[in-house]
Order: structure tokens, then C-alpha cells, then sequence
């Protein structure tokens, strides 16, 4: 009688756990599961959705062959990497105001809020204002310049920011860090700071530890695992940055220095229909991204301080 | 009485050496606000100048901070002569059904998850952990072959449905869920209440804050959204908010009070969503923080 009840219930509990998560499972499938191993079908292949019938043809490693030859992926990737110079910038001064949010003072949630402001307005319409705040006639960054120059009686004059070449990079790494230091990495160092014990800051007191002191020798190691993980996370999302904020303010150009990986992988997948390719480009970045994540879990997990 | 006035010595230095030290704290951190608000400001500002007032090169340095001319004709014209009206509207369509869906889908599957026994759960779980490595990229290409074929691309299922389900709020919900006291629930099982009463009746109620979040989050990211809606919308009537203005700005890019005045438009449901929301955001953020 027994085992007949128990029986029933968790014949029960089954099919409510498969009803449960029927809706989101579909979903799943179609739109993430089934697509990743699609994906890596397509990337073995050629296709032409244009011409009729539509063309799919396993071509194997061309498209792998034809990256690895392909000097501009060299270059975007490249241009990825280098844009990424804003995140220790951009975390180091997270830290710093987190230091600072983190005492007894009024107005901090005032600051806070501030703070997060441009990383609560990202998208579309703040590149279109930043676009704006580079224009180098009439952009405050140059119009700040020219002004600081006359107050010093030297012509100072800024330059092209995002039409040079060489200065459209750096354009876009400060807009970046203005975007990212009050953000998600300062709060979550405020919550890190916040769960630093106090008996640990008492004793370096006892010693005679001075607040440079107390900072490298109780802080820094204390907080490591949120410095760890803001770095990778912020590596992650680094390698899939990059399209939004170079499709309005510069096209990729000048000269394809703001291409980044993921405006490869659009002009590949939208504007020339070179599906194929797209697929095998966004397979090496999952790759990357799977290698980091595993760096992520097997060496530095156990080597920062917990 | 020496000892006493050392003793007050004492104190009036490290009273000083505080009132020194809270000082040039709020000198750096009041620095660091006028930078990070200074671009809103001039965005604000710009957007109520007469269109010929941008150019003006004879002008005083506070001319760009100070709001010189109300042109509301700006928001006006924005809202009339661009169809911003328009992209209002989808984006409030495509970012509400988005946003109730995958909060929707979510919740049940990590009710699921959390509190169900039933065979290949556990493997699931970790297929839907995998996938939240897996970089946008990767899925998008298949997902819009896959669109085409349908016919839906150029249609708001083409924006909406792949967007409603998600890995991530599946994991965040559970993880929720998996701290609320079970007491409760093993109490209306007795009261012989069904999956969905407890679901409904107990889980929900108590996971307010976590929901909260989870919405949040989705409806910012939904609203922002850029790259996917550029793809797959080709007709301008039906164009999201962040593409529109992108068009917008791609035909009109030297009507710069006028692309403020979008600009402005598009941020302000954001904005006030976050400042009365503001526990919410950061709770979430710790939440996900500590999934690492």
C-alpha cells in the first residue's frame, strides 16, 4: 500500500517537473541549444541564403583555413585586445571610489547613484551623445582643450578623435572607462570591502600598520576573489564588446581601427551573407572565452585568497 | 591637570585629522560625480538649443552648461518628424512582452529546478549552465537562418522570442529559490495544495525581491538592445527605439539638438526605473557576483 502511494507521488512530481519546465525548455532548445551545435555545423560549411534553392556544402576547414590567413581577423582581434586596456583603468578606479563610498559618510548613496548613472544608460543613445562630445569643432572634450590652452597662452588644439587613426582607440577607451568605473565592478567592491572582517583591520591597528599598510597587507588580499572575478568577467565580455559603440560613432573605421571581433562577425553574418565564415569566426571566440573560463576555474580559483 | 589636556589634545587632533580626511573625500568623490554627470548635462542642455546655437563660436564657456534657449520645438519635432513616436511604441511592445515572458518561462523552470525530484534533472541543470558560457554570436547566426526559413524575419516574434528564454534567469531564480525556507511549502502540501498552489501561493510571494530584480535586469537590457533588432527588422515602422535612433542619427547626423532630444527621450524610462529601483539593481548585482 506503501510503495503503491510513493509510487504515485513521484510519477506525480515528474510530470509536473517536466510540465514546469516545458515552456522555458522549448525556448531552450530552439534558440540556444539546438543554434550552438548548428552553429558548429555552419561553420564547416558554405553557405548562400540568396541564391534558389538556398545553398548549404560542408567545405570542412576552409573556413578555419581561410581565418587563420585572413589578415584583417589578425587585426580586429588585435583591435579587441587593445580596447581592452580600459578595464584595468576602469577597475582600478572602481576600487578607488568603492574605498571611498566604503566610510561612514553622508550622501553615499547620493554618490552611488551619480556613479552608476552611465552605466545605467548605456546603448545607443550615449554613443550618439559621446559621438557628439568628440565632434572636434564643437565637442566639449576639444572646446575643454582649447580653452585650458588659452588660459595658459599656448594654441592647444585637440585632435580628430574618432576620424584619426590614431586617436580613435584612445577615444574609445576613455568613453569606456567613464562607462564602467561607478558601475557594476564598484559595487560589487563595495559589497567585498563591506565583508572584510573588522578583527583583521584591529590587529594590523595593534601592529602599528598605517592605512597604506593596512590596504596591502588586509584589503587587497581579503577582496582578491572580487578583483578575480571582475577581471575574467570583464576579459569576457571585452572579447564580445566593441560593436554597438563603433557601429554610431565610427562605422569600424578609420581604417578599420575599431573593428572589433563582433563587428567581424556582423559584416561577415549581415552585410556580405558570408554565414559560414561568421559561424567559424564566433567559434574561435567561444573558444577563447571557454579557455578563459576554464583558466578561470582551474588555476586562479584556488590561488586567490578566500 | 596635564594628563586631562593631553588627553583633549588627543582628541582635537583626531578630530582635525577626520574633519581633513572627510574633506578631501567629498572634494574627490564630488570631482568624480561632475565628471560622470557632466555629459548628461550637456546632452540636457543641448537638447533645448536653437539648432543654430550649437555652432555658435563666439560664446562664453558656460554657454554650454547653461540653458540659454527652451526649444521645445525639439522634442516636438523629434516625436513628429522622425516617427520616434513610433519606435516608442515598439520598444515599449517588444521590451514588455519580452520581459514578461522570460520572467514567466523562468520562474517555472526554476521552480522546476529547485524544488522538483524528476529523472534527468540534474543533467539538464548543467546543459543550461554550459550554454551561459556560450557567446551571443555563436547562437545568433543559426537562430536567423532559422527565422528566415519561418518567414518571421521583419516581424516583432523575429525581436521578442528569442529573447524570452534564457539560461540565466532560470539559474538566477533557482538559486533564489533554492534559500527559501521548504517549512512553509511541507505545510500546504499537508493542507493538500498542488505543485502550482505552492508555486503560485508560497514560492512567488516570497521571491518578490529576486523577481524584482530578475525584471529589472531584463527590461534594461531589453531596452538597449541593439545588435539583434538591427538584423533582423528591415521596415522602419517597426524599428525599436536604440535602431531608430541609430537610423536617425545614419540620415540627420548634423541635427544634434534634435538627436539629444531622442537621446534624452530614449534614456528617461531607464532612468527613473533605476533611481526607484536602485536596492533592486544592486542586490542583483551582488546576487550575480557571488555565482562566480
Amino acid at each position: 500500500m506503501m510503495t503503491k502511494w510513493q509510487l504515485k507521488d513521484s510519477t506525480k512530481e515528474t510530470i509536473a517537473g517536466y510540465g514546469f519546465l516545458l515552456p522555458n525548455f522549448i525556448g531552450f532548445l530552439l534558440f540556444t541549444s539546438l543554434p550552438v551545435v548548428a552553429s558548429l555545423l555552419l561553420s564547416f560549411m558554405k553557405v548562400d541564403l540568396i541564391s534558389t534553392p538556398k545553398l548549404f556544402r560542408f567545405v570542412w576547414l576552409d573556413n578555419f583555413n581561410q581565418l587563420f590567413k585572413d589578415p584583417y581577423f589578425w587585426k580586429y582581434c588585435w583591435n579587441t585586445v587593445v580596447l581592452m586596456l580600459a578595464v584595468p583603468f576602469s577597475m582600478a578606479g572602481s576600487l578607488f571610489l568603492a574605498l571611498l563610498l566604503n566610510q561612514k559618510l553622508k550622501g553615499i548613496v547620493f554618490f552611488r547613484t551619480i556613479y552608476f548613472l552611465p552605466t545605467i544608460c548605456s546603448g545607443v543613445a550615449i554613443y550618439v551623445l559621446w559621438k557628439l562630445i568628440y565632434n572636434p569643432e564643437f565637442g566639449i572634450v576639444n572646446t575643454l582643450i582649447s580653452k585650458i590652452g588659452l588660459l595658459l597662452h599656448i594654441p592647444l588644439q585637440g585632435p580628430n578623435w574618432l576620424t584619426d587613426e590614431a586617436w580613435a582607440k584612445p577615444a574609445l577607451i576613455i568613453m569606456s572607462i567613464w562607462q564602467t568605473v561607478g558601475g557594476y565592478n564598484m559595487i560589487l567592491y563595495l559589497a567585498a570591502l563591506q565583508g572584510v572582517p573588522r578583527d583583521l583591520y584591529e590587529a594590523a591597528e595593534i601592529d602599528g600598520a598605517n592605512s597604506w599598510q593596512k590596504f596591502w597587507a588586509v584589503t587587497w588580499p581579503q577582496i582578491s576573489p572580487t578583483t578575480f572575478f571582475i577581471a575574467t568577467m570583464s576579459i569576457i565580455g571585452g572579447f564580445q564588446a566593441g560593436f554597438d559603440q563603433a557601429y554610431i560613432m565610427t562605422g569600424g573605421g578609420p581604417n578599420g581601427s575599431t573593428t572589433t571581433i563582433m563587428y567581424y562577425i556582423y559584416n561577415n553574418f549581415y552585410q556580405w551573407q558570408e554565414m559560414g565564415y561568421a559561424a567559424a569566426i564566433s567559434w574561435m571566440l567561444f573558444i577563447v572565452i571557454f579557455g578563459i573560463t576554464i583558466f578561470q576555474w582551474k588555476f586562479f580559483g584556488k590561488r586567490v585568497h578566500y | 591637570m596635564p594628563q586631562l589636556s593631553e588627553y583633549e589634545k588627543a582628541i582635537r587632533n583626531y578630530a582635525w585629522r577626520l574633519f581633513i580626511k572627510q574633506s578631501g573625500t567629498y572634494l574627490i568623490l564630488a570631482v568624480g560625480a561632475v565628471t560622470m554627470f557632466a555629459p548628461f548635462l550637456w546632452m540636457l542642455v543641448t537638447s533645448f538649443k536653437l539648432s543654430g546655437d550649437v555652432f555658435s563660436y563666439q560664446k562664453p564657456w558656460w554657454f554650454d552648461w547653461v540653458p540659454t534657449s527652451f526649444a521645445w520645438e525639439n522634442y516636438v519635432k523629434a516625436w513628429k518628424v522622425v516617427p520616434f513616436a513610433r519606435f516608442y511604441l515598439n520598444s515599449i511592445f517588444v521590451v514588455a512582452v519580452t520581459t514578461a515572458g522570460q520572467v514567466t518561462t523562468s520562474a517555472l523552470s526554476a521552480y522546476a529546478f529547485a524544488r522538483l525530484q524528476f529523472p534527468g534533472r540534474d543533467k539538464l541543470f548543467f546543459a543550461y549552465l554550459a550554454t551561459m558560457m556560450v557567446p551571443g554570436a555563436v547562437t545568433m547566426i543559426p537562430v536567423f537562418i532559422l527565422l528566415q526559413y519561418l518567414g518571421w524575419i521583419d516581424s516583432y516574434k523575429a525581436v521578442i522570442l528569442p529573447g524570452m528564454f534564457t539560461a540565466y534567469g532560470t539559474f538566477m531564480l533557482r538559486q533564489f529559490f533554492l534559500t527559501l525556507p521548504r517549512e512553509l511549502e511541507d505545510a500546504a502540501k499537508i493542507d493538500g495544495c498542488g505543485y502550482f498552489g505552492i508555486f503560485w501561493n508560497i514560492i512567488l510571494p516570497l521571491s518578490k525581491p529576486a523577481l524584482a530584480t530578475l525584471t529589472t535586469f531584463v527590461f534594461m537590457g531589453c531596452w538597449m538592445n541593439f545588435m539583434w533588432p538591427l538584423v533582423v527588422l528591415n521596415s522602419h515602422e517597426k524599428f525599436t527605439l536604440p535602431v531608430g535612433l541609430a537610423y536617425f542619427q545614419s540620415l540627420h547626423s548634423t541635427d544634434w539638438t534634435l538627436l539629444m532630444a531622442g537621446s534624452v527621450m530614449m534614456i528617461l524610462p531607464i532612468l527613473l526605473l533605476f533611481i526607484f529601483n536602485q536596492r533592486y539593481f544592486v542586490e542583483g548585482i551582488k546576487l550575480s557576483g557571488i555565482k562566480g
